[in-house]
């Protein structure tokens, strides 16, 4: 289990970096996307790693210990929703300067590459 | 929490979002019923924040915990000293950038008010909540708001800088998310003054960790305030962004100044055991370095957008620098430069446009563009163009005045505020017994911004203003004119009471040194505090 989340948060993040530093604009949205995947995760494993427990307490006397930490879980949810929101608007900015300067060359021109 | 004032705090949250709600609902033509509401909006909340300023004085920071929850588990708004006085300068700012903006710029575009009203919402939130993942999404909402804001007025320019601030900006809050991840996994909690308390009993096996967490957040808010190497986005960002925006921008980078300063006090303070100092010798180093890159950047600068720009990095240079050594004579003294630099910067991002428009070059601001979603606008641009209210004669004479006011103001001569400020940096410096090599750096390079800013301005008011040109002196109204004598006025005030002022910042560094107050009001209450830690630490196992 801590393996293979180590591994997923570390392959993510390595391909995230690598499109973030890429000269189109649609490699770096969704290097982007991938690193905020990659966040996510690492969010969720701050919370300890647990299986079967769940993060909802029922009714009746509760024992903490029985239970996932539910907060890095609302952490996640929050994170999610914003990196959406925000992957959505740069979509739209790479759309208008597609537009207005005719590349999707981060820097609106492109070099000898 | 049962008299009505005590719900004041969260007024400058709520009242902006209400409105912003209030001005999209208006249709685009109904600017006239949009302006009233945003101003009437801002200047309530420069009122919010006076009497919030005056509570925090007569009665010490103040806690507001967010549907009654049992603290450390609400979110918690705390109004001390610092925070009323960013939210005031924040209003201020806010003010008289929608009174600029009134002119014409709010027609450039679609949803001004709205998205306006929003940033201020955000930077307001970010400057009261005592929550650290609340600060997470106060940031979101201050950027997203921002990120709209720079497109504003539209164009080529724009959308080159808006993408690159984008893209930086989310990398940013991917650290920040990071960084809270990792406090959290130590500590257990997301409250800023229970992280306090949680790191200062922290174990030593686990102080790497948090320190490796405090670096990664702090990177995040370092990209913000506009440190070298990560600040090559700010000038040309802030160049592009309208008049207002810019103007308002101004406290944004600020906001990543006081985090710093809030949290190094509250988690790095003299109290809180091994950790105690972390980062400050980095945070030294790299301000003086930002000075330095913002020093070369405005002797090179060939536009006044761009000195702004790199001004906007010089001060956050000092500041961090300053913050870095530490101290309370120093911190009182950069807090009342934090508040000169930040009205004189907005008021020189106010005063380039008219000055700019004056000479006979292309328009490097840009006019007005054309809309990019034809369908958003509805015959909103197209109406009568142009009645930028009453036209004032002797341009050149005002603006001159107002341009070697500003550069005063910038280059810190006497006898206005900025020179109080800096003077009071100088001093605070030198009134320690031995003087650090990096000090005399620091003493050094803000004489030499003072300097290279008096070059600089003294080129473009030559080149812009005082050169006899042929070409008629253009329009110059009154909405223009009036925001910028404002904030100058403001500073004329910061002179003139230059001591109550310094007072003030006396003892809000001196809360800043000892933060128990904070902690007390902001962190786990007495009666509830134990509980919730139990619980807590049950998860912990």
């Amino acid at each position: 289990m801590e393996v293979a989340l180590s591994l997923a948060i570390g392959i993510l993040t390595a391909s995230g970096l690598w499109l973030l530093f890429r000269p189109r604009t649609f490699q770096v949205i969704l290097g982007l996307s991938l690193l905020s995947y990659a966040v996510n995760l690492f969010i969720i494993a701050a919370g300890r790693l647990r299986t079967d427990a769940p993060p909802i307490v029922g009714k009746g006397p509760a024992d903490a210990a029985a239970y996932a930490d539910p907060l890095p879980q609302a952490l996640v949810l929050t994170a999610i929703v914003i990196s959406f929101a925000t992957t959505a608007l740069l979509l739209v900015v790479l759309m208008a300067s597609r537009g207005l300067t005719g590349t999707d060359h981060v820097d609106g021109e492109d070099g000898e590459a | 929490m049962t008299q009505w004032s005590d719900h004041l705090i969260i007024v400058p949250i709520v009242l902006p979002l209400a409105a912003s709600a209030l001005t999209l609902s208006l249709d685009e033509r109904r600017r006239a019923a949009k302006r009233v509401i945003s101003l009437g909006v801002a200047a309530l909340m420069v009122a919010v924040a006076v009497a919030l300023i005056w509570s925090a004085r007569e009665t010490g920071p103040v806690a507001y915990r967010l549907g009654d929850w049992p603290s450390p588990f609400a979110i918690v708004l705390v109004a001390d000293r610092l925070s009323t006085m960013m939210l005031l300068l924040t209003s201020v700012l806010g003010f008289t950038s929608l009174y600029y903006a009134t002119a014409r710029w709010d027609r450039s575009g679609p949803r001004f008010h709205t998205l306006f009203l929003l940033l201020l919402m955000g930077i307001n939130g970010a400057f009261l909540t005592g929550d650290i993942f609340n600060l997470f999404v106060f940031f979101e909402v201050l950027l997203a708001a921002s990120y709209s804001l720079i497109l504003h007025g539209s164009g080529t320019e724009r959308t080159g800088a808006s993408l690159h601030y984008i893209a930086i900006n989310i990398a940013a809050s991917l650290l920040f998310l990071i960084g809270v991840a990792l406090l959290y996994s130590v500590t257990g909690t997301l409250n800023m003054a229970h992280l306090a308390l949680s790191l200062a009993s922290a174990d030593r096996e686990n102080l790497a960790l948090v320190e490796a967490g405090a670096a990664i957040l702090g990177v995040a808010f370092l990209v913000k305030a506009g440190i070298w190497p990560l600040s090559f986005w700010l000038p040309r960002t802030y160049g592009a962004a309208s008049p207002p925006v810019a103007a308002v921008f101004a406290i944004m980078t600020k906001v990543g100044i006081y985090v710093i300063l809030r949290l190094s006090s509250l988690l790095f303070g003299k109290e809180s055991g091994g950790a105690a100092g972390f980062a400050n010798e980095t945070l030294q180093l790299a301000g003086l370095a930002t000075m330095l890159f913002g020093i070369l950047g405005i002797l090179a600068a060939r536009q006044l957008t761009r000195v702004a720009g790199h001004y906007v990095l010089v001060s956050s240079g000092i500041l961090l620098a300053a913050i870095g050594i530490g101290g309370e004579a120093l911190t009182a003294a950069l807090l009342f430069y934090l508040v000169s630099s930040t009205l004189a910067v907005s008021a020189l991002y106010l005063i380039i446009e008219p000055v700019e428009r004056n000479a006979d070059e292309e328009d490097l601001i840009g006019g007005i563009a054309e809309p990019v979603f034809d369908d958003e606008y509805v015959g909103a641009i197209e109406e009568k163009e142009d009645e930028v209210g009453i036209v004032i004669p002797g341009t050149i004479a005002i603006l001159g005045g107002g341009f070697i006011f500003c550069a005063l103001l910038l280059a810190g001569l006497p006898p206005l505020s900025g020179f109080i400020a800096k003077f009071a940096l100088i001093d605070a410096l030198f009134r320690n017994v031995e003087i650090a090599p990096t000090h005399w750096i620091l003493i050094v390079l803000i004489i030499l911004s003072g300097l290279a800013t008096m070059i600089a301005m003294t080129r473009a008011g030559i080149d812009r203003l005082w050169t006899p040109g042929e070409d008629s002196p253009s329009r110059l109204s009154l909405i223009e004119v009036t925001p910028i004598g404002l904030l100058l006025l403001v500073c004329l005030a910061l002179m003139l009471t230059a001591g109550p002022v310094m007072d003030f910042m006396q003892a809000t560094a001196e809360a800043l040194q000892d933060p128990t107050g904070y902690i007390s009001a902001g962190g786990p209450g007495g009666t509830v505090g134990d509980p919730g830690k139990a619980a807590v630490s049950g998860l912990r196992r």
